[in-house]
């Protein structure tokens, strides 16, 4: 018989020695007791320590009888109207970094933006937020931005005086070409600003260069469709998706709009049990492969040949050539069957950058039928527009010596470029360099003049990710330092005096026809066309033979290939110096701080790397040097399933310069020398690779083994959607087999099982539930709750040691079976994504073991932490089952009453960055920062929970909890998800929409995390279901598993 | 003669009908002025002298085409384009600052405004030594604690004489009846006094340590001497000016709030001198100029009384916070004041009455949870309570009369500490 096993490391899945020693301490190191025989022979003995006692005891008195600190309260002079401080406004602004734009609504506090929500009357994000989304308030109150301007590396003390400089230094040039280099801009007020200032200068030019580009797409397009341009996708609309290495759930094109459709495509519904089929193909295993129902492995150089297969298979035609590997054909032939069994409703997309294959991928959505109905031309995306040959043009330009001027804007060539080197050495000869970045990164580091653009929260602006679809951005703060927009300085420099903001304001008045029209606009944060029908756009298949006939003659790749890729945390490395995303954990290696060289098993053991049961448990890893076409990258490697045999992945974006930043500096490798340009586009792949161990090791700081459930399995369910038709009531029957050992004869533990007095929670009594059909492991929530909490940065030295602080963790679960020889089969790999915070147990096992009475249960049914009595003991955090209390080791925060408590701990720069004066604004003044000595958790957002409580009843009105869509409280993490998949509120209230999830819509998908322990937690979780025909279901669900485990006695 | 007697005392009826029937509107006139007059008005005029605008007193007559007035009023700076003379004249004459602008005002708002100003101005008999809000009566612990002090020194006292008349008498009789005893001992080696003393030292040392090191952090009856010496009588006693006009934030915020310059100002523009009220002191027994005082509001605001201009020159006040708390406790003030429905005075203390503000309660977690225990909440008025049937149905079979902050999990640990 088949057995499946769940397991988050490789340790759990051969239950080695190690992951069983591991599994017995709490704390992973080693307690710092003295060595010795006994207390006697301790260095501090007993005497000793009670003499510290003594003096300590009477030191504090000391200090405490010091006088008591004056502290000063000062109001406004004058205060501005319909402002209170200690209530939150709240403005609509626009997120833009590398051309994504996401609707968000920012939290200011008493004058500082200190949280950003997504806009919900955006539809195509629906309120949906991504992590970078989350974290970019942070960035506002970066230390290493730039305070002021500055010329030949000196401050420069007034604009006047800077406008004057650049005005002489342009006027110098004569007929020179002036060259603007941006990334894609689509704000029409900005794009108007260019063309100001491009007519002004005539001869000049404005370049767009996407660093992930999306060239390849927008050739294609042009070339089928004769549109430069990159359709709008409808994931929710398709029956079966298919995608050829586009990570669309993660950084492809636009992930937060597509997160939501697709959630919306794969919402399951006992009552109309569908939902649609997600077939990947790819080279390494990416976020949205994770989320696949069906997926298959190739080399990064047969994407192409993957492609023409599936178009000959979908078109009848003869395959001259298909893939060697007999399981990617089948995969192509699976795929070829379901999306031609859902005509109009299928959907291929492909992520690679050359033209031909993503001719190949229209032709194949044209033979589906999906021009016009998955694929939509009514409205496309602005998202990237930057051509790659123009990019390789400035630099060869620039190298001839013919570019007079280039003024660079929110992109850094001489660090992410292909040819980084040749950018700056084409630098060197440009005569008037100048950069609007906000801090002197590798490429503002070679201009003469700097004048840093505000950030986005300070700034007035719009976006226009898709064509009708625009969105705006206020000013939230006024500008913390001597800076100045872009597009005012453009202005000034066409000879326009005239400010930006009042620019925006005077061109969407006058656009949308009243002043009432703008602030509407304005306060909504965007304006979107009235239901738009799905549009088609005529197709030419003559470039579709030619493109097939290249792609069938290109060369094959070597014995190893490499992959670049963007981390969902890091992306293009704009926000590398935020120590919120550094430390978020990778969603699939859940490593943090680092990038590293991932590869298969197989490829490890022929490098001679033993995955050995110690391999995850040692965070020591070893390194590997990699060479391609001429150029070394020396990195450290991480072994995970799901990779092809052959392919190492680097993730781009790390490997910053100083400058960037104490929290970006020195982490990583920077990767983006190995993209190389192929007269046409930019390669992130390079399809032929030596690599070899160097013998050297190097620490990566990975959660994969911290926060083990002490062997317990089962946490998480899934089942196949098949079963879930045939047999619906599967999981309900387990967990009614549970109930047998305590409650008999009612099924209900609180009626039986317990010694405890059953108390009613008269009032609110909150719960949680989470789809896991939903989840797509994003992290968006791990941010959101980060900074919703004031949830310490600890650095990489600290997660190390296991000492991460985040609330909210996502276990990252690989499901693989096992056969009777014991062999598993790593193909058939599944990937469960499970967000894991604070239970709530109702019957907590952490409660009754603390010895000060610090954790109890609130009369509303959560699990209250309280810091100002915890003493450090660390039982709750022995006692949980789920391992989610998070106990401060050091003093992370600087909130320690004895102020020197920082300086002996050997922390990391980033954890000073997030102390400092300027990044501590950011901090939510409702939220207690902790100190160093105490136990901290999930609070189900008691901040909120209070808020809301008080709205209503300052309203004189009953709660709302999300029923008609009202929401008094809403949990960070909640709010912040952008397929909503997280649920939360008052289970008392029939008629909000957790109880109607637990309690009428979806019965049969509920359970509990270790609801064999009986601890009643008040999170609820909704089983993974899988469409495909692969077992994966609980039928298959290994011995060990429910039948064996439930045994066990509760805490 | 029934009629002609009757005639004066029906016309004497007749008239006291007229004489009210005419008064009664005027003064109900009068007195919807006085409202307009400080809603709309008293920031840049007072009746009697001139501030920012002119004094209003004879107003009617300097402006004898009532229609030009009212147009005056509701667009100043309309009536000045046209050139009307008198309107030209009061401009230049106020340094051109211009009149805000009242369409909103009726010409009958503008009669009463104008009946109250022909009606101020006459001094009327003090009224102003009511003091505002119900007097507590003061309760005298201190002195009661010391009688029973003196009284329990005093008890003890004569129990130990009476404890050494006891003693003698027995040794007295002891040796009368040349019974052999052992050497008296003396109370100071006496194993059961020193046992005594030794426990009341311990007893009494403990419970100081306690108590001095529970209140570490406290300061009740903190009263720092402020920037502006701020009087609560004046303002909240005497004027009985509502808590709510400067600390709005109370009903909205956590923060209560303590009013910006401008709040001042709105009244301070018009009352530039304490000249009526009674005498003001110091803790320390000084007498307080008020004048003084609200000499030093301007100076913050950046008023120029004599131009009656502002110089932008202004600053904020920099007052010293008495009312602390410690970093890991929430307070919200709208929760206790909007939804609540507490008095500012059950924990500020009997603020109306205060010169100096003094912290009136110790902010402790003992006293908060006190009140959590006694407070009952707005149970059946407030409709959030709704969700509550079980207690709902409690109340109304009478197995529960009321429902206190604590029933409804007032005093759980994240309540206050998150």
């Amino acid at each position: 018989m088949q057995q499946k096993k769940y397991w988050q490391n490789l340790g759990e899945l051969k239950d080695s020695e190690a992951y069983q020693a591991s599994l017995n301490d709490e704390f992973a190191e080693e307690l710092p007791y003295e060595a010795g025989t006994g207390m006697a022979a301790a260095t501090a003995p007993r005497r000793d320590f009670l003499k510290y006692l003594g003096f300590s005891t009477a030191a504090a008195m000391a200090a405490a009888s010091c006088e008591m600190p004056v502290k000063k309260s000062i109001p406004y002079l004058n205060k501005p109207e319909n402002f209170i401080p200690g209530v939150p406004d709240y403005y609509a602004s626009t997120w833009v970094q590398d051309g994504l734009a996401v609707p968000v609504v920012v939290k200011v506090r008493d004058g500082r933006p200190i949280k950003i929500e997504g806009n919900e009357l955006s539809s195509l994000t629906g309120g949906g937020t991504s992590a970078p989304v989350q974290a970019s308030v942070l960035d506002l109150y970066d230390m290493a931005r730039l305070r002021f301007p500055l010329a030949d590396a000196k401050e420069v003390t007034s604009f006047e005086a800077f406008d004057k400089m650049v005005a002489g230094a342009m006027a110098g040039l004569g007929s020179a070409k002036k060259v603007l280099l941006t990334a894609t801009i689509h704000s029409q007020t900005t794009l108007a600003v260019i063309s100001k200032f491009l007519a002004k200068h005539p001869g000049s030019e404005h370049i767009t260069y996407d660093v992930l580009s999306a060239s390849g797409i927008l050739l294609a397009n042009e070339a089928c469709y004769g549109k430069r341009a990159i359709p709008a996708y409808r994931f929710d609309q398709a029956r079966v998706i298919v995608s050829l290495g586009a990570d669309f759930l993660g950084t492809w094109l636009n992930p937060v709009e597509f997160s939501r459709q697709y959630a919306a495509g794969r919402q399951l519904v006992p009552s109309k049990p569908a939902m649609s089929k997600h077939i990947q193909f790819e080279g390494m295993l990416s976020l949205t492969g994770a989320n696949a129902d069906d997926r298959y492995v190739h080399r990064p150089s047969e994407t192409g040949a993957v492609a023409l297969s599936l178009f000959n298979a979908l078109s009848g035609a003869q395959e001259s050539n298909p893939p060697a590997d007999a399981r990617l054909r089948k995969g192509i032939a699976v795929a070829a069957a379901a999306l031609k069994a859902a005509p109009g409703a299928a959907l291929v997309v492909c992520g690679s950058n050359d033209p031909d294959v993503q001719v190949l991928v229209n032709a194949i959505n044209e033979v589906l039928g999906a021009n016009g109905t998955t694929i939509d031309w009514s409205a496309p995306l602005n998202v990237r527009k930057g051509m790659d040959a123009e990019m390789a043009r400035l630099i060869q330009e620039m190298k001839e010596g013919n570019v007079g001027a280039l003024l660079v804007h929110g992109v850094n060539p001489a660090y992410d470029c292909f040819d980084a080197k040749g950018f700056t050495d084409g630098l060197q000869k440009v005569p008037l360099t100048l950069s609007f970045n906000d801090r002197v990164d590798e490429t503002t580091k070679h201009c003469k003049y700097v004048i840093p653009d505000h950030h986005y929260l300070e700034s007035w602006g719009d976006a226009e990710a898709r064509t009708g679809y625009i969105s705006f951005q206020q000013p939230t703060i006024a500008p913390l330092f001597k800076t100045r927009a872009f597009q005012t300085s453009l202005l000034q420099w066409s000879g326009e005096n005239v400010e930006y903001g009042a620019f925006v304001q005077s061109y969407w008045k006058e656009k949308l026809g009243s002043q009432e029209a703008w602030d509407k606009a304005l306060q909504d944060g965007l304006i979107e066309p009235v239901s738009p029908a799905a549009g088609k756009a005529s197709f030419s298949s003559s470039e579709v033979v030619p493109a097939a006939n290249r792609i069938e003659s290109a060369k094959k790749g070597g014995k190893t290939e490499l992959v670049l890729y963007a981390k969902v945390s890091i992306g293009s490395g704009k926000s590398a110096n935020n120590p919120w995303l550094q430390e978020m954990p990778d969603p699939i290696t859940k490593a943090t701080w680092d990038n590293y060289a991932i590869i298969s098993y197989a490829k490890a053991k022929e490098l001679g790397i033993s995955v050995d049961d110690n391999y995850e448990v040692e965070v020591q890893k070893p390194m590997i040097r990699i060479k391609a076409s001429g150029r070394e990258l020396t990195l450290p490697v991480l072994a995970i399933p799901g990779m092809h045999p052959d392919v190492i992945a680097v993730a781009v974006g790390y490997g910053r310069s100083e400058q960037t930043g104490k929290a970006a500096a020195g982490v990583g490798q920077n990767a983006y020398p190995l993209v190389s340009f192929n007269g046409r586009t930019f390669d992130y792949q390079v399809t032929d690779v030596a690599c070899e161990k160097t013998g050297d090791q190097y620490p990566i700081a990975y959660t994969q083994t911290h926060n083990q459930y002490e062997g317990r399995k089962d946490v998480v369910r899934e089942y196949a959607l098949s079963e879930f038709k045939s047999h619906p009531k599967l999981l309900l029957e387990q967990r009614e087999k549970l109930a047998e050992d305590y409650a008999k004869n009612s099924g209900d533990y609180r009626a039986e099982g317990t010694l405890y007095p059953n108390y009613p929670y008269p009032g609110p009594k909150w719960g949680m539930s989470i789809d896991l059909n939903s989840c797509t492991g994003c992290g968006a929530c791990t941010v959101a709750c980060t900074a919703e909490n004031n949830v310490a940065v600890v650095g990489k030295s600290e997660v190390l040691r296991n000492h991460e602080m985040h609330w909210l963790r996502i276990d990252r679960y690989f499901a693989t079976y096992r056969d009777d020889s014991g062999k598993d089969d790593l193909d058939s790999l599944n990937v469960v994504f499970m967000p894991m915070m604070c239970q709530h147990c109702d019957n907590a096992p952490c409660e009754n073991v603390c010895p000060v009475n610090a954790t109890n249960h609130s009369s509303e049914g959560f699990n209250q932490m309280t810091y100002n009595r915890c003493i450090g003991t660390r039982y709750c955090a022995n006692n949980c089952p789920f391992k989610v209390r998070r106990f401060n080791w050091a003093d992370y925060t600087g909130a320690d009453s004895f102020p020197d408590n920082q300086s002996d701990a050997k922390l990391d720069p980033a954890v000073f960055q997030m102390n400092d004066d300027l990044t501590r604004m950011v901090l939510n003044p409702d939220v207690t920062v902790r100190s160093r000595g105490v136990i901290e958790k999930c609070s189900f957002c008691v901040q909120r929970l209070q808020e809301g409580k008080l709205k209503a009843k300052k309203e004189n009105r009953p709660l709302e909890t999300g029923h008609e869509g009202k929401w008094d409280v809403r949990t960070a993490c909640q709010q912040a998800c952008p397929t909503h998949a997280i649920v939360f509120g008052n289970v008392n209230d029939p008629k909000s929409p957790v109880s109607k999830v637990r309690d009428e819509d979806q019965t049969t998908r509920v359970f509990y995390a270790l609801e064999q322990l009986h601890v009643l937690p008040n999170v609820s979780y909704l089983a993974k279901v899988r469409n495909t025909d692969r077992p994966v279901g609980l039928s298959v669900a290994h011995p060990e598993g429910v039948g064996g485990n439930h045994a066990e006695t509760a805490h | 003669m029934m009629s002609s007697r009757s005639l004066p005392r029906n016309l004497s009826r007749l008239l006291l009908v007229t004489f009210f029937l005419l008064t009664v509107p005027t003064a109900l006139k009068a007195q919807d002025g006085k409202q307009l007059f400080n809603a709309k008005c008293a920031s840049c005029h007072a009746v009697d002298k001139n501030l920012v605008g002119p004094a209003l007193k004879g107003v009617e007559e300097r402006w004898p085409e009532r229609d030009k007035l009212y147009a005056w009023i509701n667009n100043s700076s309309a009536l000045i384009k046209t050139g009307y003379p008198r309107a030209v004249e009061v401009y230049n004459q106020f340094n051109k600052i211009q009149m805000a602008a009242f369409p909103e005002l009726k010409p009958a708002d503008i009669d009463a405004i104008l009946a109250y100003i022909a009606t101020a101005g006459t001094p009327k008999p003090s009224e102003s030594s009511t003091s505002g809000g119900a007097a507590v009566s003061e309760e005298d612990d201190s002195d009661s604690g010391l009688l029973y002090g003196i009284l329990t020194l005093t008890l003890a006292v004569i129990a130990l004489i009476l404890l050494q008349v006891n003693s003698n008498l027995r040794k007295m009789t002891d040796e009368k009846g040349n019974a052999s005893t052992p050497e008296p001992i003396p109370f100071w080696r006496n194993k059961a006094y020193i046992a005594l003393a030794a426990i009341l030292l311990f007893m009494g040392g403990g419970y100081i340590t306690f108590q001095s090191a529970q209140g570490l952090g406290r300061s009740k009856n903190y009263q720092p001497e402020q920037p502006i010496y701020y009087s609560h009588t004046v303002h909240a006693g005497i004027n009985q000016i509502n808590c709510l006009y400067c600390h709005g934030g109370a009903q909205e915020s956590k923060h209560a709030n303590i009013p910006s310059v401008n709040v001042c100002m709105n009244c301070h523009m018009a009352i530039n001198e304490y000249a009526k009220g009674p005498k003001l002191y110091r803790e320390d027994g000084k007498e307080v100029d008020g004048t003084a005082e609200i000499r030093k509001l301007y100076q913050y605001a950046g008023w120029d009384p004599d131009a009656k201009m502002y110089t932008g020159q202004g600053k904020p006040i920099e007052w010293i916070r008495i009312h602390n708390l410690p970093d890991h406790v929430y307070f919200n003030h709208a929760q206790h004041v909007k939804a609540g429905k507490v008095q500012c005075q059950t924990c500020h203390g009997e603020i109306q009455k205060m010169g100096e503000v003094y912290q009136a309660s110790d902010l402790s977690m003992g006293w908060c949870i006190n009140c959590h225990r006694e407070s009952k909440v707005q149970f059946t008025d407030n409709k959030y309570y709704s969700i509550y049937e079980k207690f709902h149905e409690d109340i109304k079979n009478k197995r529960m009369d009321s429902v206190t902050v604590e029933k409804i999990g007032g005093t759980e640990c994240q309540k206050c500490h998150y």
